[in-house]
């Protein structure tokens, strides 16, 4: 595997030439082996940074095609520990981010007590809080995290241990994000900000949000890539959103149904990867052409 | 109105663990709560208030119970929110939650519920103040609360069965939680007990703390002092805070809240399965639900799928106060299982004409197995009646051999 991961501001050199592609696959689904297979596919596909999901049986944000997928991950044993060693396996050269909850994150190592070398103040649960988890996520080579539970409020601990271990925290923007509370997150952001394209949860859609569109707009001034995720099904919807001035687009739910209809149909992984790869490519290929679009009137980023 | 934890944070637990997207709505909340509730902005407390006595029934009495007492040689005491309008606690909250609501400009209400106690009373409260309403209700807790599921249709209101998980109360949160985020702008998720984000254990607290503010009075005037043991069952714990929170101070008096035993308090990790819900005895500090509490979980933080006889205590986690509390010493967490609670469920239908719900027969539970351990004069919540519980409550006692029981076997043929 790549050894060059895991700095801090490779998430956002991934923004640095054209739009990004940004996939999203939970780790395990819907086994250890095929999940490594379907990643990497994207990989070849065109992607510029990869979400794996490190599936929480509370998954409050997800629609149905990735609690499902969760399900999946969790009956096939997917664990923290079996997720850093899927990491570590994975073959490809794209940053990766982890997205999970904060429940998992904050109970990483939790049993055990601090050695002598990790003298940091212990959480008053007797655990040590975020930090043996960003330490171990760090030390597999992700390069940052989204927790869609976990809002500016709550992050200072989890920001600190990111900090110190050089990855970065990407902050969730909603459509109902305004004002100064949109001005205080942007303070907390590093690597993107993943602009949430609708109220709600995750999910394909088959239409663009026009939220997303004046989400964007309250963000132009700020001069960090925007990704937007929630609803991306088609190349067409990743060219449209580019072209409304994105940077980069994430894509879930859309890939995940290739993985969900391979496992009702039985279909062998390299078939179901094949998939995978073609799709990335045409979320890819559709978001350049957005690109392509946008840059005589806006000038690009 | 009490101020405590004005924060939203109890100690170590408590906060805002939720999505960005619904944090907006829970900064408009927290200003409505601290405005109309803390504050009686435009006489809201006033307008809640009256309310609760017109159409709730409020207040319920404190009543002695001459056949308990005589059982176990003590003074014992019910505090009847069973004869709440709905037949539980639950209208304090869904009443002063639906009206904050109203006030607040909101169009539409959402719920949780588990045993459809909760979601009984938010239908009740939504259509006596006009408001649409919908709930969403564990597949197997529509199974085994049919009566509730009825009566919310009645009162107007849509039911949306979560066929996820287990299908009982913490997948219906969840669920709520989602609707929420996708209908953040006009709609106001009418949470089901003192749990979730801040501010929903400070305000449901709140609207439930009348429970205690009257049996204080009832009982000073009754015995012309304090019991020396409040009890009341835990599920998420709002029945338990509302009927602890004006007792909180009285150092003298101990407090009790009986979890749900379920079959066994012991784990199978390898399942996901805790076979109880009884996270304030046994369970971890994590983030569920928007709030950091205890939780029944495994050491990765996966939740647990927990198991109670009563869905309305069949919940993995649990209030943040609450846990605060036990945490502190203030609050003994106990718990008394499944059995314990059936048996329990018929001694006090037969020995006070009182049939209470599976949840509250834990409090009862408790006080036959450690009545010498509770002083001369106890008082104990009855959280609800058991109306909805019937079907259930047959079923499980046909399995076991309860001394007590009555034989239903001659009027076989359902309810
Ligand atoms: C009668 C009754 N008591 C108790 C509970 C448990 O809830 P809480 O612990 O929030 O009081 C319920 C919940 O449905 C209930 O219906």
């Amino acid at each position: 595997m790549a050894g060059d991961r895991g700095g801090g501001s490779d998430l956002e050199a991934a923004f640095a030439d054209g739009p990004a592609f940004v996939p999203y696959l939970a780790a395990g689904d819907p086994d250890y082996d095929s999940a490594l297979a379907y990643v990497e596919a994207l990989a070849r596909g065109g992607a510029d940074v990869i979400e794996l999901g490190l599936p929480f049986s509370e998954p409050i944000a997800e629609g149905p095609t990735i609690q499902s997928a969760v399900v999946r991950a969790l009956n096939a044993g997917m664990t923290p520990d079996r997720f850093f060693a899927f990491v570590e396996d994975l073959d490809v050269d794209v940053p990766l981010v982890c997205m999970t909850y904060y429940n998992l994150i904050y109970q990483y190592g939790s049993s055990e007590a601090p050695s002598a070398s990790d003298s940091r103040a212990t959480e008053p649960g007797g655990g040590q809080g975020p930090r043996p988890f960003v330490k171990r996520a760090a030390a597999a080579g992700l390069s940052g995290f989204v927790v869609p539970d976990l809002p500016a409020e709550e992050a200072e601990p989890l920001r600190e241990a990111c900090d110190e271990f050089g990855v970065d925290l990407v902050f969730i923007v909603a459509p109902t994000t305004e004002g100064d509370r949109l001005r205080r997150n942007m303070e907390h952001v590093s690597g993107y900000v993943y602009v949430q394209a609708r109220t709600g949860v995750t999910g394909a859609r088959d239409d663009v949000s026009d939220q997303t569109e004046r989400s964007l707009q309250r963000l132009a001034d700020y001069d960090v890539p925007k990704a937007v995720g929630f609803g991306i099904k088609t190349g067409e919807h990743a060219a449209r959103i580019v072209a409304g001035g994105a940077d980069g687009v994430i894509v879930g739910s859309a890939l995940v149904d290739i993985v969900a209809e391979g496992v009702e149909n039985d279909t062998p992984t390299e078939e179901v990867a094949a998939r995978l790869e073609a799709m990335a490519r045409e979320l890819k290929t559709g978001a350049e052409r957005g690109y392509e679009q946008r840059v005589p009137q806006a000038g690009g980023n | 109105m009490t101020q405590r934890y004005a924060d939203g944070k109890f100690g170590d637990y408590g906060g805002q663990y939720v999505p960005e997207v619904l944090m907006p709505a829970i900064e408009e909340l927290t200003d409505a709560y601290e405005r109309y509730v803390l504050g009686n902005e435009d006489g809201f407390m006033d307008e809640f208030r009256a309310r609760l006595r017109d159409f709730g029934g409020r207040p319920t009495p404190t009543q002695y119970a001459e056949r308990l007492s005589d059982r176990y040689d003590r003074e014992v005491y019910l505090k009847r929110e069973d004869l709440l309008h709905g037949g539980a606690h639950k209208l304090n909250n869904a009443l002063g939650q639906v009206l904050l609501a109203k006030y607040m400009g909101k169009e539409r209400i959402v719920a949780e519920t588990g045993a459809g106690q909760h979601g009984t009373a938010t239908a009740m409260a939504a259509a006596h103040l006009g408001m649409p309403c919908e709930i969403y209700m564990g597949e197997r807790d529509i199974n085994r609360q049919r009566p509730n599921v009825f009566r919310m249709r009645l009162n107007g209101s849509e039911i949306t069965p979560v066929t996820t998980g287990r299908g009982t109360l913490k997948e219906a949160i969840s669920e709520t939680m989602r609707d929420w985020a996708t209908n953040v702008e006009d709609t106001h998720y009418v949470i089901g007990s003192i749990v979730g984000p801040h501010p929903f254990p400070s305000m449901v607290r709140d609207f439930h703390s009348v429970i205690s503010t009257e049996t204080r009075r009832q009982l000073r005037e009754q015995t012309g002092g304090l019991p020396d043991a409040v009890l009341a069952c835990a599920g998420g714990g709002s029945n338990t805070m509302g009927m602890f929170t004006d007792f909180v101070d009285d150092e003298d008096v101990e407090l009790y809240a009986v979890e749900a035993g379920g079959s066994t308090l012991d784990v199978d990790e390898e399942a996901g399965v805790a076979p109880n819900s009884a996270s304030l005895s046994t369970g971890e500090e994590g983030v569920l639900h928007g709030a950091r509490t205890k939780l029944l979980q495994d050491t990765d933080g996966q939740i647990m799928e927990s198991h109670s006889i009563s869905s309305g205590l069949d919940y993995a986690g649990v209030g943040p106060e609450l846990a605060h509390l036990v945490d502190e010493e203030r609050v003994n967490a106990v718990n008394v299982d499944d059995d314990s609670a059936l048996e329990a469920f018929h001694r006090l239908s037969q020995l006070e004409g009182v049939i209470p719900a599976l949840e509250t027969a834990h409090a009862f539970g408790y006080l036959e197995e450690h009545h010498e351990e509770l002083g001369e004069t106890i008082v104990l919540n009855v959280s609800g009646r058991g109306d909805k519980d019937l079907q259930a409550a047959i079923e499980e006692t046909e399995q076991r051999d309860i001394e007590a029981a009555p034989s239903m076997a001659e009027f076989s043929g359902g309810i």
